[in-house]
């Protein structure tokens, strides 16, 4: 069945989006990210103008990590605590990530920019969480017990706060700027930062797999909340067809992926997003090597100027 | 001056002596949400008091979509990366364009007359942008032309126009479904050897309807109200979700 987007001005097939919707769920339901940097491509991919898909998926974001937060939060696997102190860094990181994205975009080259970000964070995330997770599942075979959590310089610093969802006491400011960081990031990607979060969650802060699923998806809402209604009144590119065609299937498979994710190990579940990480990079960095079929591309309006 | 153009219209008469009588099939295309595209049948009758001439008579038909500043970039090779490196800006370019003849287009109008009309494709895409085309803006214009027949949002389609008898045309425009709204301007020609010896000139209108006029009216008028209930759909969807879920799994 084909239905015709208002803002995106084509005409799609509705299950496809159904289905695109499901499948990037399931995936935000399992590992706490937004899916957007699955997504936004994917949807690139059908025909979606690049700056309608970009905001819409946004607000399909807040759609699915709402679905997943509620059933984390019965389950008690949310640490609102860091979620909040998280989500103040996220809106600075933001609002800066957004001056350094149309100071960019001033230049002419933000879609080289993005690819490489993407290229980069992904990368090095994947590789990071795939070595990781492969030698504490080899740990656990061989029977050994985990090693202890490392006392750092984390663990130096002033304003300590407790965080008892997370079992942590630990100084505000690595949580801080870890918000700050990924909220530059997200705003210059375009997604709702969750990939970088997650792994920053678990490496850096030291906080347990099980609630950094839930404290992730919660601060996405905010950040990806407000990113919509920036599109909305700023480009008139959000497209609320298409967010409710994506959502509904978005919804239902955070559902399915949050149950699904309460029956896998931890280890297991990292390595599967490694995984997922790495074959994004993967294809990313391939459009920049490979030479490409159409050389010239073709976009609406006189921008890049 | 009014008496020279109305002495220069009776010496043009003979030529004028066949006439282009239109009718279209549907002259408002309607987009509702289940938009697949549409068909617009353009046919007609050529007028004339005088028998028919010997030398046969030819018939262009174009229909053009709204023109829209456009800009294509081109890639190259730099650090072993593909990056887009040079871009041309075309100030406008039509967003549709087909064009439906009897024989092939080369044939059946002249350079010159296609350079005064704007009739094949290159030609009405145009020198619009010729501004900031410098050095292989051909190119450019050629990529556009290339990636927009690829997407069928150019068409050209010799030979596609029925002419019975000399006297009755007709042909079928497919519209796609990634339609812009606006008017679409269509015009007919009638050429013989080569020159346009008639011309008429109609306008299709493409607009949006229903729920789809309304979500597109409010997202440009009333932004901040369409964003905030961009919002509300998707946290009532969310909350929709986990709650039939939590009841699926009591239940």
């Amino acid at each position: 069945m084909q239905i015709y987007l208002p803002i995106a001005e084509v005409s799609v097939n509705a299950f496809l989006l159904l289905g695109l919707g499901g499948i990037v769920g399931i995936l935000s339901g399992m590992f706490g990210v937004g899916g957007g940097f699955l997504m936004t491509p994917l949807l690139f991919f059908i025909g979606i103008p690049p700056a309608v898909a970009v905001a819409t998926e946004a607000n399909q974001i807040v759609a699915s990590s709402f679905s997943g937060v509620l059933a984390h939060l019965r389950r008690r696997s949310v640490d609102l605590k860091m979620g909040t102190v998280l989500l103040v860094g996220g809106l600075i990181g933001a609002a800066i990530g957004v001056v350094i994205f149309n100071y960019l975009k001033s230049l002419g080259q933000i879609d080289l920019l993005v690819k490489l970000c993407y290229v980069a964070f992904l990368g090095v995330i994947g590789a990071m969480m795939f070595v990781e997770s492969l030698r504490a599942i080899r740990r656990t075979r061989s029977g050994a017990p985990p090693a202890r959590k490392k006392h750092g310089w984390v663990h130096g610093l002033p304003f300590k706060m407790r965080f008892r969802a997370s079992g942590l006491y630990i100084s505000v400011i690595p949580p801080l700027l870890v918000g700050v960081s990924v909220g530059v990031l997200a705003a210059i990607m375009g997604v709702g930062g969750g990939f970088i979060m997650v792994p920053a969650m678990i490496y850096l802060l030291g906080m347990p797999t099980k609630v950094v699923v839930g404290t992730s998806l919660f601060q996405i809402i905010f950040v990806t909340g407000f990113t919509t209604l920036l599109h909305a009144t700023t480009n008139y590119t959000v497209d609320v067809a298409l967010a409710v065609l994506l959502l509904v299937g978005g919804v239902i498979g955070a559902q399915i992926g949050t149950m699904l994710g309460t029956r896998l190990r931890a280890e297991q579940l990292r390595i599967l997003l490694a995984a997922m990480v790495l074959a994004v990079c993967g294809k990313l960095a391939l459009d920049l090597l490979l030479t490409p079929a159409e050389l010239y591309s073709i976009a609406a309006g006189a921008g890049g100027h | 001056m009014g008496r020279l153009v109305f002495l220069l219209c009776l010496l043009a008469l003979p030529a004028k002596a066949e006439e282009v009588v239109l009718g279209l099939s549907r002259d408002k295309v309607a987009i509702t949400a289940t938009f697949e595209g549409s068909e617009v049948l353009v046919f007609g009758a050529v007028k004339r008091e005088a028998p028919i001439p010997e030398t046969p008579l030819e018939v262009v038909i174009t229909v053009a979509g709204p023109s829209l500043p456009v800009t294509v970039r081109r890639k190259d090779r730099r650090f072993g990366i593909w990056v887009n490196t040079d871009e041309v800006r075309l100030e406008a370019a039509p967003t549709f364009y087909a064009v439906a003849t009897t024989g092939p287009l080369d044939e059946v109008l002249s350079i010159s007359e296609d350079e005064r009309h704007r009739v094949s494709i290159p030609r009405a895409i145009g020198p619009a942008g010729a501004a900031h085309m410098a050095g292989d803006a051909e190119s450019f214009a050629e990529a556009l032309i290339r990636i927009r027949r690829g997407q069928n949002a150019y068409q050209l389609r010799e030979g596609s126009v029925a002419f019975d008898e000399q006297t009755l045309f007709r042909t079928a425009i497919r519209l796609p479904a990634n339609l812009t709204e606006g008017a679409y301007p269509t015009r007919i020609f009638l050429t013989r050897e080569g020159r346009v010896v008639a011309q008429f000139e109609t306008v299709i209108d493409v607009h949006k309807v229903g729920l789809e006029r309304w979500l597109f009216t409010l997202s440009r008028e009333r932004p901040l109200v369409y964003g905030l209930m961009s919002l509300a759909i998707a946290i009532a969807a969310g909350w929709g979700a986990s709650a039939s879920f939590q009841a699926l799994r009591r239940g």
